[in-house]
């Protein structure tokens, strides 16, 4: 299947390479170096390249594109999939994945890519097994081998390979048992120029970060489970239960991971319905105008809490890409602070807390290359920000039960919203 | 100077070369010196030779360290090849980390120095058989993992014995291996495909995936080998790890494309009922077959959507975008819709899983736009998508376009038109042309708008609606001679050359509507003919050839001009066409009958051309493959067939019951159930788990743990009628423990994989026993000794007391391990919980653990039994019991009478037996026996209280004879004693095991002298 990893960092140099099978050579990469400046942007590099003799396929995270090398048919989403598998991996080995990170690391990242996969195929991509077969660095273990020669690499298979619960390595033990959920909602919207919403959905996931002793079996039940219209499940939980009581029931792996993703969308219940039902938790003023002939643009925008169930909207960054014809803006905030780069052309206005007595807002001109013609368009304004304690689509965690061991866990659940791909066209 | 420096500079590198080849001639003496082609001349000798400084000390950090920094430099793609000799050395090293760095860099250079690789390969071969399952699996990795040919009869070897191996972590790398080997040596084809069979029949939901990888690579045209085992992978799949789960469903979509009939009907009659049809038998399909009859789907057929449609909620994309692919190409048509939900929910992924799943959609909007048609608006496009997404999103929403939605789409689309990304725009545009042309509701909206593009700045965008409205007006040019005025003013402003020919092509086309205007665009282009585009030119002479034909009296002029200049053109191409047009339309006598037909041919009607999709005929591929994504087909793409137009016969996927069966008629009923042969009765066999969370699982902690106090009691009323010699009841308790293993996590349809996996090997352990006896019965023990010896004090035990005591019987969990029974006690005054063994020493010893006590109440006490393998000596076997909170070493310490087993034999084999063991192989000693021990009762029980040997009947009064053999190796142990005048006798033992045999001489004399 996977034949070959190259890693390939922003400036196109291989900084790793590893082969699973015979050596590929890497000037198979020409291709893919190809495509890269071909495109646009770095995003715009397609992410399956086919060559005379070989197939790449890419991920890009963090700056690094990932590529693979394929060598005959394979589904492109398995190895998508396992790309990113990869960098989570290394994201929760390292805590970063860059460049350096990778570097600084390249023996247990090497040790890692060995495990992960067997003649091209994966073996063992379950976080909680990996880290039983080759430990995280931390910087106290990096002394202690040092001094004591001891390894990073386990002796042991894992016992989870062999159970049914792959995903939890047995003998976990902890002086504090607690169990934290965090249920996380973003909504994606896009709002046209009267303020109409023409698509609103709710993406939720719920996070959990679990450290209980021994074998927990836990239980999680909602309140109102129906606004949960599609899900998909971290295969810890139990199917069946789920279809037949609308329960989440499960042992989870140690640690961190993500329990469940759901998807909520009235405009799916009643397709006619030209509006959707979601709440939409920020409205916005604009007023951006450019006159013909005339150097200079007005920009006016005012942002404004609405729905919001009485949370305040925090963390509120809004930025637009102005059209190529702006040379510079002259703005004022009534908060925050805000930034123009005259080369990329991106506004950015990190607003901070809406205060509903005093709306935020950026007021000021353009100025326009002389002599050009005006642009068609307006620019795209992208909000970002968040609600604390409250999930918009009022999904309510009823309780949590823990079975199969005696003691009482500490339980917590967390509620936040958050702007997804949230635009509005003006 | 020049030269003189030149050669020091070469004979300095010569010795670079050179310094690593002269060490390995050291190691490998070879009768020719070849210099290594590719020695990497930056990475500088004194680094690598103080890496190899490195290698060959002594102290294992630096060995580690360095192995580190090659690891580094294969990472940087650098060469580290002449390493080799230094590197290969260290394989066999203790330090596990160290070792695995070899394995690396062996697997990464094997290829290229085979003649050292081969000095490795022992290593791997003792590793093969160590008793630590990843240990045996990582040295068959990296064996099958080293290129050399030479090794194949090795490789193939290896993956035939782990294929059978316990451990299914081991298996699934043989699965894994069998690919390498296949890819190395095809020609091994049909012995790899005997182990594939082997392993396809593997109940482990860890070999699954990984064995149906190899069949996919090395044999997917034999597809006789799924028959048997389609229920079975069916059932399996929800178990099974996510990428396996990838590869068995495409592999079953290409199975179920092969043996059912199609479910899809012209008449789209679906028989709902065939859920019933499944439960029943088969004998209803024959009846049917002389009929005509309705569409019933393959029970078997249904079993496969069943199954796999829970995996739709998987978190892996790749499942759910394979199961979405199994129901395209398999489910019948009004099923298939619920794959819509998933296949949008994954838009929400990574910008590449994006990509992959619109471009199915792509394909799967064109057949079925109601599938998608909800869910329009999550194709709307963002400012912030990348360009190939945001094309993706325009051919999707094009694609569900109909009469009802088209406004809304259009309204979106003008949005679009304005975007920034002018590429994105132009391809817009192009959409609009499509739902144009489409929709005949819209033509003339659409059409006004394009019109209006036309003024638009930004050129790519005119050029692009300027082809996009020639398209249009071809198909229907009556009412739009405006139009083409306008365009024909456009053309002095356009500078893109396609939007020029369109526009050339449009006027010469239509010059009849527009008389006026046609010759003097000619006489424009004309002038600027010789700066034109090649595809301008070639335009601008057909416009010619045409005005000519209709308006000679204006044109033939310029008509001749642009001829002649077009003759003198360094494009052939056009060249040529002038050529052929001249001899087309101006008559001479060279150009014969056809300038008869020229206004025929210039000026025929034209059909319009169909805008169609350019996904249109990917279908041809599997959804979801390499070869859809690219449109070509892959290497290795494999055809999904037509459905056949008779179904196969069905019966070959029935299973029958496996044999053991019959062997064991008291776990017959367990077996049968969980027999794949039946379907829904598999999952009768998770039923048997006393407590599943399902059902209570409030009450499911107190279940398990009053569940093995059942269990526990069991074994000690078993144990208690020691003499009984039946293997029945053992072997049931065996099963219970099995059954109860799962219980305190296993739900439904996650457990039943459990149940199998530890049936298969439970069985195999059940069988071994019969295999191994010879003609040797093992009998029951003849005696047992009640005493029990000290395993743990209540002191040092902090209150937990342990004891143990050789039952004597035949081990139930290994034919060679000896059973110790061992009962545990709390004398503290609070709960013991979690009573287990932990860590064990000899390493290699083999100790088959009691299951863990969950908690042991104050003054509570229990009996449990274990098996250990002493390996035919009497060291002590070392182990640490251990409760929650500590752990206790304690060591159990056989007598050698214990290591043995009771045989009964007869007199004559007795004899037969003893010829064979003469010389080296007996020992004997004379003494004074007590007087009590001359009769036969005593001395019987004297002996056998001494070794667990059986009494052999005797002819004679005064010989006495007993037979045993090891636990361990089986191996046979006769024992007698002859009785001689005053009270003196001889004791005889003959055994292959000689010091076994003096040690238990030595305890015969000391037992039977006593009084």
């Amino acid at each position: 299947m996977i034949h070959s990893l190259f890693l390939v960092n922003s400036s196109g140099d291989i900084f790793l390479e590893k082969h699973w099978k015979s050596v590929v050579s890497r000037s198979v990469c020409d291709y893919f170096f190809e495509a890269q400046e071909r495109a646009s942007e770095p995003e715009n590099v397609p992410p399956v390249i086919p060559t005379p003799h070989h197939y790449l396929i890419s991920v890009l995270r963090h700056r690094i594109y990932f590529v693979a090398v394929i060598q005959s048919e394979v589904p492109p989403l398995f190895v998508i999939e396992f790309l990113h598998r990869v960098v989570d991996t290394f994201q929760d080995y390292f805590g970063v994945c860059t460049e350096a990170a990778i570097k600084d690391n390249v023996v247990v990242v090497y040790e890692l890519l060995e495990e992960m996969l067997d003649n091209g195929f994966p073996l063992a991509t379950e976080s909680n097994i990996l880290k039983e077969l080759i430990k995280p660095p931390t910087i106290l273990r990096t002394v202690v081998n040092t001094i004591t020669g001891s390894t990073n690499v386990g002796e042991q298979l894992p016992t989870g390979q062999l159970s049914v619960v792959p995903w939890r390595r047995t003998g976990v033990k902890y002086t504090n048992n607690e169990a934290y959920f965090d249920v996380v909602e973003e909504i994606d919207a896009i709002i046209d120029k009267s303020g109409s919403t023409i698509t609103a959905e709710i993406q939720g996931v719920i996070d959990a970060c679990v450290k209980l002793t021994g074998m927990p079996d836990l239980t999680l039940s909602f309140m109102n489970p129906r606004l949960l219209d599609d899900v998909s499940f971290h295969p810890c939980v139990r199917f069946k239960r789920w279809e037949a009581e609308r329960i989440l029931s499960f042992i989870p792996p140690d640690g961190n991971f993500r329990l469940l993703s759901y998807h909520v969308s009235s405009q799916n219940l009643h397709p006619l319905r030209s509006t959707s039902l979601v709440a939409i938790p920020v409205y916005v003023k604009h007023n951006i105008t450019f006159r013909e002939g005339s150097s200079q643009g007005r920009f006016e925008l005012t942002l404004g809490p609405k729905q919001t169930m009485g949370k305040g909207v925090e963390a509120v960054l809004v930025n637009s890409q102005l059209p190529r014809g702006v040379l510079n803006t002259n703005l004022n905030p009534s908060q925050g602070t805000y930034t123009f780069d005259p080369v990329t052309k991106l506004l950015t206005w990190d607003v901070g807390k809406i205060n509903p007595q005093k709306l935020p807002s950026l007021k000021g001109s353009m100025s326009l290359q002389a002599g050009a013609s005006k642009p068609d368009e307006n620019p795209t304004i992208n909000i970002q920000f968040k609600i604390q304690q409250s999930a918009l689509s009022g999904l309510k965690v009823n309780r949590l039960d823990m079975y199969g061991e005696k003691y009482k866990p500490f339980k917590g659940i967390k509620y936040m919203t958050k702007a997804g791909k949230f635009q509005v066209r003006t | 100077m020049g030269v003189g420096r030149n050669v020091t500079v070469v004979y300095f590198l010569l010795s670079l070369v050179l310094l690593p080849v002269r060490m390995s001639l050291v190691e490998l003496p070879e009768p020719s010196v070849s210099i290594p082609r590719d020695v990497d001349m930056s990475s500088s000798p004194t680094r690598n030779d103080d890496l190899k400084e490195m290698l060959e000390n002594n102290k294992e950090s630096l060995k580690l360290e360095a192995m580190k920094r090659i690891v580094g430099l294969i990472a940087k793609g650098k060469n580290a090849s002449e390493l080799f000799p230094a590197v290969v050395k260290n394989v066999a090293s203790k330090n596990i980390e160290l070792k695995k760095l070899v394995y690396v860099y062996l697997v990464r250079y094997a290829e290229e120095q085979q003649d050292l690789a081969l000095l490795s390969i022992s290593t791997f071969q003792r590793a093969l058989k160590d008793p630590n399952q990843l240990i045996r699996a990582s040295a068959l990795r990296v064996l099958s993992s080293i290129r050399v040919p030479i090794i194949i009869p090795i490789m193939m070897l290896a993956i035939k014995e782990a294929a059978s191996d316990m451990s299914p972590y081991v298996r699934k790398t043989s699965a894994h291996a069998i690919q390498k080997l296949y890819s190395l040596d095809p020609d091994q084809k049909e012995h790899l495909i005997e182990v594939i069979e082997k392993l396809l029949k593997d109940k482990s939901t860890l070999v699954a995936g990984s064995v149906v990888m190899a069949f996919e690579e090395v044999c997917p045209e034999r597809i006789d080998l799924i028959h048997k085992n389609y229920r079975k992978l069916c059932n399996l799949l929800v178990d099974v790890e996510e990428w396996g789960q990838v590869v068995i469903i495409s592999m079953l979509t290409r199975y179920a494309r092969t043996q059912f009939t199609s479910p899809w009907r012209e008449d789209g009659v679906f028989d709902e009922n065939s859920e019933r049809a499944f439960y029943e038998s088969d004998e209803e399909k024959t009846r049917d077959d002389t009929e005509i009859k309705p569409y019933t789907m393959d029970p078997d057929h249904r079993l496969l959507l069943r199954n796999t449609k829970p995996l739709l909620q998987s978190r892996n994309t790749a499942v759910v975008m394979s199961v979405a692919q199994l129901y395209w190409h398999l489910a019948p048509r009004n099923e298939v819709s619920i794959v819509t939900k998933s296949l949008v929910r994954l838009l929400r992924s990574h910008r590449e899983v994006q990509y992959i799943v619109l471009q199915n959609i792509a394909t799967m909007s064109i057949q079925r736009k109601g599938m998608f048609e909800p869910y329009m608006k999550s194709f709307y496009v963002r400012s912030t998508d990348a360009t190939h997404i945001k094309s993706l999103k325009l051919e999707i929403l094009t694609n569900l376009a109909n009469e009802a939605n088209i406004s809304t789409i259009l309204r979106e689309f003008q949005t679009y038109v304005k975007s920034q990304d002018k590429q994105f725009a132009a391809g817009t545009i192009q959409a609009i042309g499509r739902c144009a042309t489409n929709i005949s509701e819209v033509t003339d909206t659409c059409l006004n708008g394009l019109v209006l593009l036309l003024s638009n700045r930004d050129e790519t965008v005119v050029a692009e609606s300027v082809v996009v409205i020639k398209k249009l007006l071809q198909a229907q040019p009556s009412q739009h001679s405006d139009i083409i005025k306008h365009m024909a003013k456009l053309l002095d402003n356009i500078t893109v050359s396609m939007a020029r020919a369109s526009i050339l092509w449009l006027i010469g086309e239509y010059c009849e509507r527009v008389p006026k205007i046609a010759p003097d665009v000619l006489r424009k282009m004309a002038k600027s003919f010789t700066s034109e585009e090649d595809i301008v030119k070639l335009q601008t002479v057909n416009l010619a050839a045409k005005l000519y034909l209709t308006n000679s009296k204006q044109t033939k002029l310029l008509t001749q001009y642009i001829l002649n200049l077009g003759k003198y053109d360094q494009n052939y191409d056009i060249r040529d066409r002038t050529r052929f047009i001249r001899q087309l339309i101006v008559p001479n006598e060279k150009s014969g009958a056809l300038s008869k037909y020229a206004r025929r041919i210039l000026l025929a009607p034209k059909p319009a051309p169909v805008l169609e999709s350019a996904y249109k005929d990917r279908d041809r591929y599997q959804l979801g493959t390499l070869s859809h994504t690219i449109n070509t087909k892959a290497s290795g793409y494999l055809e999904l067939s037509d459905w056949p137009a008779v179904a196969p016969d069905q019966s070959v996927r029935n299973v029958e019951v496996i044999e053991p069966v019959r062997i064991h008629p008291s776990i017959c009923t367990a077996l049968f159930h969980f027999c794949p042969d039946s379907p829904p009765s598999f999952f009768h066999i998770s039923c048997y788990c006393p407590s599943l969370p399902s059902e209570k699982s409030s009450s499911q902690s107190e279940k398990s743990s009053s569940e093995s106090d059942i269990e526990q009691k069991k074994k000690k009323k078993m144990k208690k009628p020691p003499q009984k010699k039946n293997v029945k009841p053992p072997n049931k308790d065996r099963y219970q423990s099995v059954m109860c293993k799962p219980n305190s996590w296993v739900g439904p349809g996650f457990g039943a994989c459990v149940c199998v996996c530890d049936f298969s090997s439970c069985r195999m352990n059940l069988l071994r026993p019969h295999l191994f006896s010879r003609r040797l019965s093992v009998s029951g023990p003849a005696f047992v000794p009640e005493k029990s010896h000290n395993l743990l004090h209540r002191m040092t035990g902090k209150g937990l007391a342990a004891q143990y005591q050789f039952t004597r019987q035949p081990c139930l969990y290994q034919p060679n391990m000896v059973s110790v029974q061992i009962s545990l006690t709390n004398t503290s005054d609070h709960r013991l919980e979690q009573i287990h063994i932990g860590e064990r020493s000899p390493a290699g010893l083999k100790i088959h653990c009691f299951n863990t006590i969950e908690f042991l109440e104050p003054d509570a006490s229990v009996t449990v039994s274990m098996g250990i393998d002493f390996n035919d000596s009497t060291q002590a076997a070392n182990f640490q019991l251990c409760t929650k909170e500590d752990q206790f070493s304690v060591s159990i310490q056989p007598a050698v009478g214990d290591l043995f087993l009771a045989v009964t034999m007869t007199e004559q084999d007795f004899r037969k037996e003893q010829g064979k063991l003469q010389g080296m192989n007996e020992c004997s000693a004379t003494i004074t026996v007590t007087a009590e021990n001359t009769s036969s009762q005593p001395l019987n029980r004297r002996v056998a209280a001494m070794a667990n040997v059986g009494v052999v009947p005797s002819g004679q009064d005064n010989v006495h004879r007993f037979a045993g053999k090891t636990a361990c190796s089986g191996a046979v142990l006769l024992v007698t004693v002859e009785l001689r005048e005053s009270s003196a006798a001889v004791i005889t033992i003959n055994t292959e095991k000689s010091v076994m045999g003096s040690m238990l001489l030595r305890d015969l004399k000391k037992s039977l002298a006593q009084a």
